[in-house]
């Protein structure tokens, strides 16, 4: 088990310093370095350059050297925990994104927990109750909730919520929070705020992992040891449990591989719509105004986000099933 | 204890008196033979057939596309005209009965007024002046794909009167008119973005899975860097460092090329397993030992015995493309003004105050879930079909 736990460590670093990589060159895509772009803007507001501070940026950040030396120089800032700076904001990345990364990586662990619950007792319901009633009608909400992309679930919810009750659902905690430190009652807030953002994101996966999940339970219910189970006297719930729902769990938790982008990406769109204070909108405006520092280190965290949720996984599914663990590695 | 009478007692064997003879073959009903001698391609029609949803679907589709050729025609109204008498007007109903008695369809006129409560635009049709609607008619001005110049419409406003559909935007523009001209926008992104998507799929997975070694090494590991992305973050990342000066049709091609950039692994991984298996099979190795050429071996032997796979999968990939494009633009990032997409109309539906007052502005979710559902029944439909003999 270590072997493995050090096995996939090692992958993830090359994968780390390659997406890094990817991310600076889309940072330097844009013609021109930021301070450039800085100093237009300054001078197209009619403000005086402060020569003193620019040279100093320069220097810190390494824009007059080659790109690579830059490259590393954001690297290490990056392990050190400095992100560079925002140019829109002027200050420094780590304080303008403050409290947002980590209500980003609340929404989406909270939407991932979120599918875990709805889709393993539909899917189990599903697959013991094949085409009867409920299986039809819950895969046609589930092809429905897969079809329907997550922001225009958002804006159609949005209007809903104004048409009926007069309010709007959009945001993560009551406006008197906004700003304030955090206490019980904004945690509270933010909890009561929360489910809107995460049936909305979490819908079309959810529907995908009912599918999945009712597919393999199907297989599995079809084996033999399923029939001998059976003809033994086991009871029905016991033999479920038992083994084939065991079975049937091996890719639901092998799937958050494809379930976190997915959520990740759904979470940038769905808080721009429904103006969540997580790394979405900032991403976007970011993005906008070409503030490439403050897009880059958003990119690196939300991939960061991913590949560490990946890692998660792949440990789960190796302590759930001793043939991953003990094949080295090589399962997916 | 008494035994089993079958213990005992012989059990009659029957044999048939006939001679044999091993060379009559069994007779085949036409059913059975008509399967038998089926094709590869006949079988999986005949078993894509049976999956109902799948063949409405892919002729909803077809229909769908084959209105792209003839937007204009079918639009009412040049999308970009603007009229200013009928700002944010609702959607108007074609009605066949006037007085209780039947008509050539027609539309009632509509007045303005503005609700000084809430400053909402309020439009009430005036049940006196009917005004016959248009067919096969001469309209609004246009470019045929934008290059010629023509003025016929299948459907026109009637003379004096106004046909919308779907109500109009903040400039007065037809809904309806726009959302059909969306419509050719968001489909061929989707078209263009898979033909690129599957071409690069299709080299690096059939490099990777017929060399091996490290070529299969490089080409995983870039893939699982690149599914590692949560996309649509890099998306727009991306299509944000297009430059702005560049034209709008540029940055259509821009986008798609993103799009397809981005989606070829799924298809590279499909293609590099197929490949794999299909490598020791004896008709791949008879191919070698003949002599063909790695290309040759590829393109003419392997890839014919799995091209089906290959189009479902790019069939079931196509509305994330769609999405993609849609979302893009909806976030002001994607295609702009003058190309209209959906994305681009349901852009204008961000701000929920207005939304709120004028609800059809959020029509254009409709044609993308439609479309979206479309090309999942097909792809699975075609995705059973693809191996038919199972």
């Amino acid at each position: 088990m270590l072997k493995y736990l050090a096995h996939r460590l090692l992958i993830m670093i090359p994968t780390l310093l390659a997406i890094s990589i990817i991310v600076f060159v889309i940072i330097q895509l844009p013609p021109g370095d930021y301070l450039t772009s800085y100093i237009n803007e300054l001078q197209s507001q009619g403000e005086a350059v402060d020569q003193a501070k620019i040279a100093f940026l320069r220097e810190q950040y390494g824009l007059d050297k080659p790109w690579w030396q830059q490259y590393l120089v954001w690297l290490g800032g990056m392990l050190q925990g400095d992100f560079g700076f925002s140019f829109e904001h002027n200050q420094p990345v780590s304080e303008v994104v403050g409290d947002r990364l980590w209500l980003s990586f609340l929404v989406s662990f909270t939407t991932i927990l979120f599918t875990w619950a709805v889709s393993f007792p539909i899917g189990v319901y599903s697959a013991t109750h094949q085409y009867s009633w409920g299986d039809y009608s819950l895969s046609f909400v589930g092809f429905l909730g897969l079809a329907t992309p997550n922001f225009l679930l958002a804006l159609v919810l949005l209007y809903l919520a104004n048409r009926w009750f007069g309010t709007s659902v959009g945001g993560l905690m009551d406006d008197q929070f906004i700003g304030q430190p955090w206490s019980w009652g904004k945690f509270l807030s933010v909890l009561e705020h929360l489910w809107v953002p995460v049936v909305v994101i979490g819908t079309s996966g959810t529907a995908g992992m009912i599918r999945r999940l009712r597919a393999n339970l199907l297989d599995e219910l079809q084996r033999q040891y399923v029939t001998t189970g059976r003809a033994k006297g086991m009871k029905s719930g016991k033999l479920l449990v038992k083994y084939p729902l065991r079975m049937a769990l091996n890719p639901f938790i092998a799937d958050i591989g494809n379930l976190l982008p997915q959520v990740i990406s759904g979470a940038v769109i769905v808080s721009v719509v429904l103006s969540l204070p997580t790394t979405g909108p900032m991403l976007l405006r970011a993005l906008q105004s070409q503030d490439m520092y403050l897009a880059g280190s958003f990119l690196m965290f939300l991939s960061l986000l991913t590949v560490v949720g990946v890692f998660i996984s792949d440990i789960l599914l190796a302590i759930l099933d001793p043939r991953i663990r003990l094949g080295g590695g090589a399962s997916r | 204890m008494n035994t089993h009478p079958l213990d005992n007692d012989k059990l009659d064997h029957w044999v048939s008196k006939d001679k044999f003879d091993p060379h009559v073959a069994e007779a085949l009903t036409p059913e059975q033979e008509r399967i038998y001698m089926a094709s590869q391609w006949r079988m999986m029609w005949i078993r894509f057939k049976r999956h109902k949803f799948a063949v409405w679907s892919g002729a909803l589709l077809a229909v769908i596309y084959f209105s792209v050729l003839i937007s204009e025609m079918i639009a009412p109204y040049n999308m970009h005209s603007r009229n200013t008498d009928h700002i944010y007007a609702p959607p108007q109903t074609v009605r066949i009965f006037h007085d209780g008695e039947l008509r050539a369809p027609f539309t009632y006129a509509i007045k303005y007024t503005l609700n000084m409560d809430n400053l909402k635009r309020e439009y009430t049709e005036d049940p006196t002046s009917v005004t016959p609607v248009r067919f096969f008619c001469l309209g609004d001005k246009y470019h045929y794909w934008g290059l010629v110049p023509m003025r016929f419409h299948l459907i026109c406003p009637p003379k004096g009167g106004t046909l919308f559909l779907l109500g109009t935007d903040r400039l007065g523009r037809d809904m309806f008119s726009r959302i059909v001209m969306g419509t050719r926008i968001s489909l061929t992104v989707g078209l263009i973005g898979i033909t690129i998507s599957f071409f690069l799929g299709m080299l690096i997975g059939g490099l990777a899975g017929y060399y091996g070694g490290w070529v299969d090494n490089i080409t995983q590991r870039a893939i699982e860097v690149i599914r590692s992305f949560p996309e649509l973050p890099l998306w727009m990342a991306l299509s944000a460092a297009l430059p702005v000066t560049w034209s709008p049709i540029l940055i259509y091609f821009g986008i798609t090329i993103i799009l397809g950039l981005l989606d070829w692994t799924g298809l590279a991984r499909a293609v590099r397993s197929k490949l794999l298996s299909v490598r020791e099979e004896d008709f791949v190795s008879a191919a070698r030992l003949m002599g063909a050429k790695p290309g040759r071996i590829i393109w003419r032997h392997m890839m014919p015995s799995f091209m089906s796979h290959l189009i479902a999968s790019a069939t079931l990939s196509v509305p994330a493309m769609i999405l993609g494009e849609t979302a893009l633009s909806f976030l002001g990032l994607g295609l702009r003004p003058p190309i209209t997409s959906w994305g681009v109309l349901l852009a204008e539906a961000q701000n929920i105050n207005v939304v709120a007052l004028y609800p059809w502005l959020m029509l254009p979710v409709v044609p993308v879930i439609i479309v979206i559902l479309a090309f999942n029944f097909l792809g699975d439909g075609l995705r059973d079909a693809a191996d038919p003999y199972k």
